[in-house]
Formats: structure tokens, sequence, C-alpha cells
């Protein structure tokens, strides 16, 4: 375990410990979870083990959520995350002209990720919060509104 | 044309750092939260005053907030959780109120805690407000504590509030407040049966009250007696931020009076996109039922009118679309969403979803039938009522309402193969 949860990301996971009262260390899942993916780019088996020893959970409790939520990634993906809106008002305004031109000059479908492990681009059927400013998406969670070809090149040439 | 524009949640707009202490400080901010802290008035004073401001929840359904905050019984151990998952689509209302006026929800986040009898109380954001919206949240919540606004006994009142932030991971049911307590308590997003409410068994089974964003953060102002709340009809009392989004010239979010025509917000936002003809509006968020260009023309936007309408102002969310709209494909892309974020705990919803959006499909692939009119107007009505949570009438509402004001369509693409709308 103590290889996992090095003792910064144990600092981590106890912030989200601290927001609760000490007998319901069980709601510090999910915020425990993010921090180990933020650490380790996905989650597995082991490291939900790792987070279950921590909490003093049954593991299968970690591993429910794990798989209940989009945000927790199961399989290695690429650095950046780019999750396009293709809901209603995007919808409406060309989001999904523009998810078809990222899949096309990445040469990758929503869910997968470009070869040299730059981008991840998800599979994203919400909303996002950014109706005013569609056709909008998330470039690990920065949005980028009122978009168009052109600018859409320019973010993703940006990604290191 | 429109007077009070912006003068509640987003009072401090105008200010070059509108998130900032100082900024809320210049409209008023925390005044009312300091008289409190010094009187220590009745907690059951506080929330007859906000009974009779006539607000009403801003999340979806419209409930009386002071008669939520009245269900809270006097116990050692309650709490307050502020929605601020917001996944309706269409809406963003309550990204920009964490971004630019985070302060009035810490300071109606306190007061209501106060109103309740909570001394802890938890802002759960959506995953995907993780940068911005959730490091402007922090960073004011770090401001509140730090100025002595929250923590133990503030400023000697013995009055104790903690706040707290906290974000999803990832789930459109988590909007939904008990699918949201039960994410809070680190589990799966699954609603919970209601009886009972989550003011008699709420996060980690203790009374709680479960608001939103906008809500919350009129809370100070409603208190403050702004004028800028003077506005609205009797029963739709206040202003309201519509977030106006689709086939218009400058899609945005409006605070307005409630109760202002239709017909005012749209040139707001500058009218019809592409000088095009206006075809119907979703007026409140996907799930509830579109109404046709003539009915919006004629339609204040409260409560009452879209009831009687036929539909609802649910999460203030105003979809616009144009003479070009495919409706049948836009009822395709929603029901696609209601179907995707099913939780699956019931059957009705579980299947049903599946049934609408394969029955939709069908048709927009030129592959409809004859009898896929009587599924989609069968199907809605066993989903509607028999489901645990409301995700269920939200996915039912929107068939109902196309059907409704748009059937020809459907009927055009069976037995044509092909919408009756040419393309843009
Ligand atoms: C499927 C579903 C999704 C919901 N999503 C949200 C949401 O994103 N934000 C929100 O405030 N309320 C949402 N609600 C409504 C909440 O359940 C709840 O009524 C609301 O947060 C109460 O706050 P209010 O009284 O201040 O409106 C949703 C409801 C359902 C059924
Ligand atoms: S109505 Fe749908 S989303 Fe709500 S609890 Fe039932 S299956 Fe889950
Ligand atoms: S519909 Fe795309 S951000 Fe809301």
């Amino acid at each position: 375990m103590n290889d996992i949860l090095n003792s910064d990301l144990r600092g981590r996971i106890d912030t989200w410990l601290e927001r609760f009262p000490a007998e319901h260390r069980r709601s510090a899942v999910l915020g425990a979870l993010r921090e180990v993916q933020k650490e380790y780019g996905h989650l597995t088996p082991d490291r939900m083990d790792a987070v279950a020893d921590y909490l003093g959970l049954p593991a299968v409790q970690v591993y429910e959520v794990g798989s209940f939520y989009t945000g927790f990634k199961h399989q290695p993906v690429g650095r950046h995350t780019v999750a396009v809106c293709t809901n209603i008002s995007c919808w409406l305004r060309g989001g999904e002209e523009i998810l078809a031109h990222i899949e096309k000059s990445l040469g990758i479908r929503a869910g997968e990720s470009t070869r040299d492990g730059r981008i991840y681009l998800k599979c994203e059927e919400e909303c996002l919060a950014g109706c005013c400013g569609a056709p909008m998406m998330q470039v690990d969670h920065v949005y980028h509104e009122n978009l168009t070809l052109e600018k859409i090149d320019k973010i993703l040439g940006a990604l290191s | 044309m429109i007077q009070h524009h912006n003068q509640m949640c987003f009072a401090t707009l105008e200010h070059p750092e509108p998130w900032s202490l100082k900024a809320y400080e210049s409209v008023g901010g925390y005044r009312v939260w300091k008289k409190i802290l010094a009187k220590r008035p009745p907690r059951r004073d506080l929330i007859e005053q906000i009974k009779s401001s006539g607000l009403r929840g801003r999340g979806g359904a419209g409930f009386p907030t002071g008669v939520k905050w009245g269900f809270m019984p006097d116990c050692d151990e309650s709490y307050l959780v502020c929605n601020a998952d917001e996944s309706e689509p269409g809406t963003c209302k309550d990204r920009d109120i964490l971004r630019f006026n985070p302060h009035a929800l810490i300071e109606g986040m306190a007061i209501a805690c106060y109103a309740i009898g909570a001394g802890t109380g938890y802002a759960y954001l959506r995953e995907e407000f993780g940068d911005e919206p959730y490091r402007r949240f922090r960073e004011a919540l770090r401001e509140a504590y730090g100025n002595g606004m929250l923590g133990p006994d503030i400023q000697g009142s013995g009055i104790t509030v903690y706040l707290h932030d906290t974000l999803g991971a990832g789930a459109y049911i988590c909007g939904e407040e008990t699918a949201l307590l039960e994410s809070l308590e680190g589990k799966k997003g699954f609603p919970r049966f209601k009886p009972p409410f989550p003011a008699n068994y709420g996060l980690w089974g203790r009374p709680t009250t479960v608001n939103n964003v906008e809500t919350l953060a009129l809370v100070p102002g409603i208190l403050r007696e702004e004028p800028g709340w003077q506005v609205g009809t009797e029963k739709s009392r206040g202003t309201r931020c519509f977030s106006v989004s689709g086939h218009v010239s400058r899609p945005g979010n409006h605070e307005l009076p409630l109760g202002i025509p239709f017909a005012d917000l749209l040139e707001l936002c500058g009218g019809v996109w592409k000088n095009r003809e206006l075809k119907a509006v979703i007026p409140g968020g996907s799930s509830v039922p579109v109404l046709p260009a003539k009915t919006m023309m004629e339609l204040d936007m409260d409560f009452e009118s879209l009831a009687e309408a036929g539909s609802l102002l649910g999460s203030g969310a105003v979809v616009v679309m144009d003479e070009t709209t495919d409706m049948v494909r836009v009822l395709q892309r929603i029901s696609r969403f209601y179907f995707q974020e099913s939780c699956g705990q019931c059957t009705p919803c579980r299947e049903g979803t599946g049934w609408l959006y394969r029955v939709l499909t069908r048709i927009v692939e030129g592959r409809g039938e004859e009898q896929d009119l009587e599924i989609l107007e069968k199907v809605p009505g066993r989903i509607e009522g028999h489901t645990i949570c409301a995700l269920g009438d939200a996915a039912a509402w929107p068939v109902q309402g196309m059907l409704r004001h748009f059937r020809d369509e459907f009927e055009h693409y069976i037995r044509y193969g092909k919408s009756p709308v040419s393309p843009a």
C-alpha cells in the first residue's frame, strides 16, 4: 500500500477526509480516487485497494464508485483530456461537426487516445454548462467556448 | 426596455474583479450575515422573511424555499447542501455565479445554515467545474474564513458555521438531490426513494436541506431588501437567471425580472440568428416540453405562464431553435442523453429511455414504421410517475411536447424516410 499511496498522496487524501466528520471516512472515496488518478493517470484494482485500505473500507465500496462515475479512467489515456460537448445547445450550433473535425485531425475516435500519448478524446455525453458559449469543449476542465475549426487547431496544436 | 438587469446574483459584474470580497462588500455583501452574528435573531424569523419574499427554488422544481427551510427540525446535527452540480442541458448560470460572485453564494449558505439550524454546509460542484469555478469558489471560501465570517464561534457570537467545497466525479444523475447526498456519502449516485425527504433523512441520515446555487445566492440580497428583488409577478417573485442558448445572435446569461415577455428576452439576445424565423423554444432546460414560436412570442417568462402553456420554467435554460431545425433529430439527441444517464435502478426508466432512443434512431435513419408513433405515444406515459426520481419524467416530457406540437414532422419522417425541413 505504501508504495502506491506515498506520503504526499496520503496528505492530499487527508484534505478530503478533513471535510467530513471522522466517522464518515467513506465520504472521501471520490476525492481519494481523484487524487490517485491525478498522480498515476488512471485507476487499477491495486490502486483502488490501496484507497480502500487507507480509508478502512471494503474494497467493493471503492470499486463501485470507481466504475460508476465517468470521470474515473481504468486504462492508460493521453496526457490531456479533451471533452467536446454535443448536447442540445452545442448540437444546435455545430457541436457534432466540431467533434468530427477533431476525430479526423487526430486520427482517433471519441474514447481513444492519440498514439503519442498526448491527447485523450473523452466520449462526452453530458452538457458541460457552457451552453451560452456553444459550441464548446474542455481541455483538462478548462473551458474553450465559441469554437471555430481554426481555433480548435490552435488549441490542440499547443498541447504538449 | 429592461431596467432590472443583473442586480441580484450578478450584482458585482460591473466591478473589475467581481469575484473578490471587496467587490462583494461594495454592493452590500455580508451586511446581513454580520447583523445576524451581532443580533442572533430567532432562526424562524429568517425563515418567515424568506417565505414572505416569495423565493422559489431555482434548481428546477420551483419549490418555495422558506417552506423547505421550515421543514427542518431543531436537532444537534443537521446539514445544508448546495447543489452546484449544474448539469441540466442548456443551463450554465450557476457556473457564472461561482466564477463571478462566489461570495453571494457563501453568504447565502451561511445564512441558510443559521436559518435551518445547521452547523455545516457542503457545496457539491460537478467535477467539470474543477478548474476555474472551483478555484474561484475555494479562494472566496478562504477569504471568508480569513475575514472571520466562518468557523467556530464566529466573532464571539456563539454561532458556528463551517462551509466546505466538494467535487463530484462525472454523473448527470448526481444533480438529483438524493443522488447527490449518496455521492457526498462516497457512494454511487443512486437516487433514494422519497419519502423520507432530506429534511427528515438526508446526509448520513440527518436532517438536510438541499438548495441550488442561484437560490442560495439570492438570499443575502433578498434580506437586504434590494430593490432588484421587488420585481416579478405575484407568484413568481424577483429575478431569474436565464441562460439563453441555441439559435440566437448573442447567447448569454441574463438575470431579469420573472415574468418578462419572451419576446423581450429574445430581443436582448439579438433575436434569432442569421435573420431566420423562430421555430420553437425549450423554455426550461432539455427536460421540459418544447413550445412553438407562436406560443412563445406571446408568453411571459414566469412559473405560472409557462405551466399554463404546457411547459415549465425548470432550470431557466432557454434553448432557441430556428426554422431550419429538424425536430425529430432534436428529440433523438435529447433522448440519447436520458438513455445514457439513466442510473438503471427503475425498470420503466432504464428500459423506457432505451426504447425511446432506439425508436427515434430508427425514424431518423429512415427505417421508421407506422407503429413507431404509437410507441412514442405510449412509452412516456409508462415512465412518467412510475420511477424513483424525476429523471424518468425528464425523459418523458420532451417526447410528449414534441408530439403535441410537431407531430407532422414525425409522420413525414416515417412515411418518406426524411425530414420535411430543408436543412440550413
Ligand atoms: C435528474 C435530475 C437532475 C437534476 N439536476 C440538478 C442540478 O444540476 N442542479 C440543481 O440545482 N438541481 C437539480 N435537480 C433538482 C434537485 O433535485 C433539487 O430539486 C434542487 O437542487 C433543489 O434546490 P432548490 O429548491 O433551490 O431548487 C435535478 C433533479 C433531477 C430529477
Ligand atoms: S428514474 Fe431513472 S435515473 Fe431516476 S432512479 Fe429511476 S432509473 Fe435511476
Ligand atoms: S449544451 Fe454544450 S455546454 Fe451545455
